[in-house]
Formats: structure tokens, C-alpha cells, sequence
């Protein structure tokens, strides 16, 4: 499961551009501070390769990884 | 079990983030490479101290949950080189700049790296200042515009990579934000070497370099970095006009040597018959 922190995300779109699988896209979805937050839209394509955690400036992704 | 949450948060100060660089900018980048190449070593988080000069770049220790000195602009390795030398058990970590590392700072530098003292350096290049406003930096591309050249810079920038291997350095590499991996492994080879490591990262700053440049949103940076970036060894086979513009990646420098506070302590120890000074100072407390 990919869980994006709206409190934490300053809608870059660094992680829509980085995950090799496009699992992002932008959604249309606003944060407090007026932030179009992406959205895991193909969540079943990722390979938790922890790429999009890596490279999020604002340590705003988490990609769980165990299986629930 | 470890806490649900992104995996370098944990090596930071909750309450202060969100921090407070700007959207997209590639300081939180680095920061996440960093705790990746850490974890990589054997190095307890707990023994890292952090020193940084003054600039956006130079923020980044305040925010992880470690020791840190944040001191004035250019002198970051002074007071780093002290703390190594007056406890050369601890493991000392510089974030710095362009402008900090190379400006005003430059002469500390490349006599840092002739001394090879054991500090690992992390130093985000995002050819600019960014926390005044854009002025123009020494590494800012010819024909790049700042605040102080709204006509474009006339002049050569320094190669940061090549000046601090030159000058004496025990492992050097440059990376960019948009390979993180490749540079996570060269913070970690940098940790580990014993001596002088410099890791210059390229890195966007959306905001001001962006801005100035016709890269106005943080994604055309990223993807500015990540097109123009060359490994050194495709790099090695072409000519200078072909790499006109480019940004070439890869470990400048792998050559481990003896270090300064290394041999500071052997001098005393040779000299004296005692340790150093502040070590004796804690054995006498105990
Ligand atoms: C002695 C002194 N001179 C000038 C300044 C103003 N100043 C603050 S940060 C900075 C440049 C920082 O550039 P860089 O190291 O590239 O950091 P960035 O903000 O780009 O990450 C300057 C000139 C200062 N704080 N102290
Ligand atoms: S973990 Fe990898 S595949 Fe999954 S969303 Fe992130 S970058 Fe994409
Ligand atoms: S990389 Fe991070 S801060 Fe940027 S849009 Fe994605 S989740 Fe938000
Ligand atoms: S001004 Fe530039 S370097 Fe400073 S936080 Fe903003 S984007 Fe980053
Ligand atoms: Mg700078």
C-alpha cells in the first residue's frame, strides 16, 4: 500500500516523474496549503523498488512493504 | 516492528517539518540519500555530528536528530576540522553548498582536502546562492543567468570535482538528485573512507536557479539534471565540444592515503607519551 502525507507534500510531481512503473498521477485532491497531491492511480504496477520514497524531497511517501 | 512511516523519518525532527525548503528543491533529496548511505555502513547514527555553514543547503543538519554545529558562512570545515581533531572518534559529517564550500569558503576547502582529515563532505551544488536570492556562484554554468547577471555569467565556473581531487583529496565523486541510488552508494564509500570524501551532488534549485533559467516548474529541473548528466567513463571518450553543457557523474577519486587527525594523535602520542589533550581530559573524569 502507498500512503502519501498531505501535511508533508509540496506537490513537486518528482515522484509522478521518478517511479519507473508511472504509478502516480496527479489527482484532483488539494491540501491545506492549496497542494494538488498525486495519487498511486496503478498501485497493482509497483514493485516497492522504493525509488519514489527515496527521491521525495519532503519524506512525504511511504510504500508499505510486507504483505497485509 | 518498525514504525509505519517513510523509512528516513525516523532520523528526523518531526516537529520542525514540514521543513522549509521549497517545493521540489533537492536539499530533501539529499538528505534521503544520506540516511540511505548510512545504513549501508556500520556507522551508529548515535557518533554522527553534523556541521554546516550558512545557506539553504547548509540547513540540512538542524533537521536530523543527531549532534550538530551550525556555524558561519564558509568556515564549516574549520570548525569541523577542530571537532575531528579534538575528538577524532566521533564521525563528522559537513553539509554545504556552492557558495559556502567554494566561495567563501574555498581556501578551507582545497586545504582540507591537501590534509585529507577524515570528514565526509556533502557538498549540493545547485549553482547558485539560493538562500539570498539567486547572485551567481562559482560554479554557475557560463551563459547562466542570477540576480548579479542578468546578461549571463561570462565566467568559467570552478569544477568541484576535479578542483578538491586535485588538491589533495582521498575519494571524490560527483552524482546529481536524480540518481539517487548511484549516489547513496558514493555517501556510503564516502563514510567508510578514511580521509577526505567529497561528494558534490548537482542538485535544482526550482526557485531561483529555476526561475532564472526558463525551468520554472521543479519537475523541468529535475528533468534538465537528469537529460544532461553523462557517466565519466562514456565522458572520457568525447570531445570538449560535445560536452559542452553536459554534467559529468561518477567517483573522481578512490585513492585512500594517511589522514591529518590520524596523524595528530600518532605526533602526541609519539611526543608525549599521553593521548590527546581532550581524551585525557575524560579518562581523568572517569
Ligand atoms: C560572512 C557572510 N557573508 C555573506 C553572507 C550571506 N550569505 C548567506 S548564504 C549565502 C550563499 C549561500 O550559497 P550556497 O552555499 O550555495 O547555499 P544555497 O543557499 O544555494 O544552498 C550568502 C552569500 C553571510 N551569511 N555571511
Ligand atoms: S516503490 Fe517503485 S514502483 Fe512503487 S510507486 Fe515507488 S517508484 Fe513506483
Ligand atoms: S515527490 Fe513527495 S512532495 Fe513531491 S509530489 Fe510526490 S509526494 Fe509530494
Ligand atoms: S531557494 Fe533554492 S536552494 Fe533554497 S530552499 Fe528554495 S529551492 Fe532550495
Ligand atoms: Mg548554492
Amino acid at each position: 500500500m502507498i500512503i502519501i502525507d498531505s501535511k508533508l507534500c509540496k506537490g513537486c510531481d518528482i515522484c509522478i516523474a521518478t517511479c519507473p512503473k508511472k504509478v502516480y498521477s496527479k489527482s484532483d485532491k488539494v491540501n491545506t496549503k492549496n497542494v494538488y497531491l498525486p495519487f498511486p492511480e496503478n498501485e497493482e504496477g509497483c514493485t516497492k523498488c522504493g525509488l519514489c520514497e527515496l527521491s521525495c524531497p519532503d519524506q512525504a511517501i511511504y510504500v508499505k512493504k510486507e504483505v497485509e | 516492528m518498525a514504525k509505519q512511516e517513510n523509512p528516513y523519518k525516523k532520523y528526523l525532527r518531526e516537529d520542525r517539518l514540514p521543513h522549509i525548503f521549497c517545493p521540489g528543491c533537492g536539499n530533501g533529496i539529499v538528505m534521503n540519500t544520506f540516511f540511505k548511505g548510512l545504513e549501508g555502513t556500520d556507522i551508529d547514527f548515535d557518533n554522527i555530528a553534523m556541521v554546516s555553514g550558512i545557506g539553504c543547503s547548509s540547513r540540512v543538519p538542524g533537521y536530523v536528530k543527531c549532534d550538530s554545529l551550525h556555524t558561519t558562512h564558509g568556515r564549516a570545515l574549520s570548525f569541523a576540522t577542530g571537532l575531528k581533531v579534538g575528538n577524532p572518534d566521533l564521525d563528522v559529517v559537513v553539509f554545504t553548498g556552492d557558495g559556502d564550500a567554494a566561495s567563501i569558503g574555498g581556501n578551507h576547502l582545497i586545504h582540507a582536502a591537501r590534509r585529507n582529515i577524515n570528514l565526509t563532505v556533502i557538498c549540493i551544488n545547485n549553482n547558485i546562492y539560493g538562500m539570498t536570492g539567486g547572485q551567481i556562484s562559482p560554479t554557475s554554468p557560463k551563459g547562466s543567468f542570477g540576480t548579479t547577471a542578468p546578461y549571463g555569467s561570462r565566467d568559467l565556473p570552478f569544477d568541484l570535482a576535479e578542483l578538491v581531487s586535485a588538491a589533495g583529496a582521498s575519494y571524490v565523486a560527483r552524482w546529481t538528485t536524480t540518481h539517487p541510488i548511484q549516489l547513496s552508494k558514493a555517501i556510503q564509500k564516502g563514510l567508510e573512507n578514511e580521509g577526505f570524501s567529497f561528494i558534490e551532488v548537482v542538485s535544482q534549485c526550482p526557485t531561483y536557479f529555476g526561475r532564472k533559467n526558463k525551468m520554472k516548474t521543479p519537475l523541468s529541473m529535475h528533468q534538465y539534471i537528469k537529460e544532461n548528466s553523462i557517466n565519466k567513463r562514456r565522458a572520457e571518450k568525447m570531445d570538449e565540444s560535445e560536452l559542452e553543457g553536459k554534467i559529468i557523474v561518477g567517483e573522481f577519486t578512490n585513492k585512500p592515503h594517511k589522514e591529518l587527525s590520524a596523524n595528530i594523535k600518532e605526533l602526541v602520542e609519539e611526543n608525549s607519551n599521553k593521548g590527546l589533550a581532550i581524551k585525557s581530559a575524560f579518562e581523568e573524569l572517569d
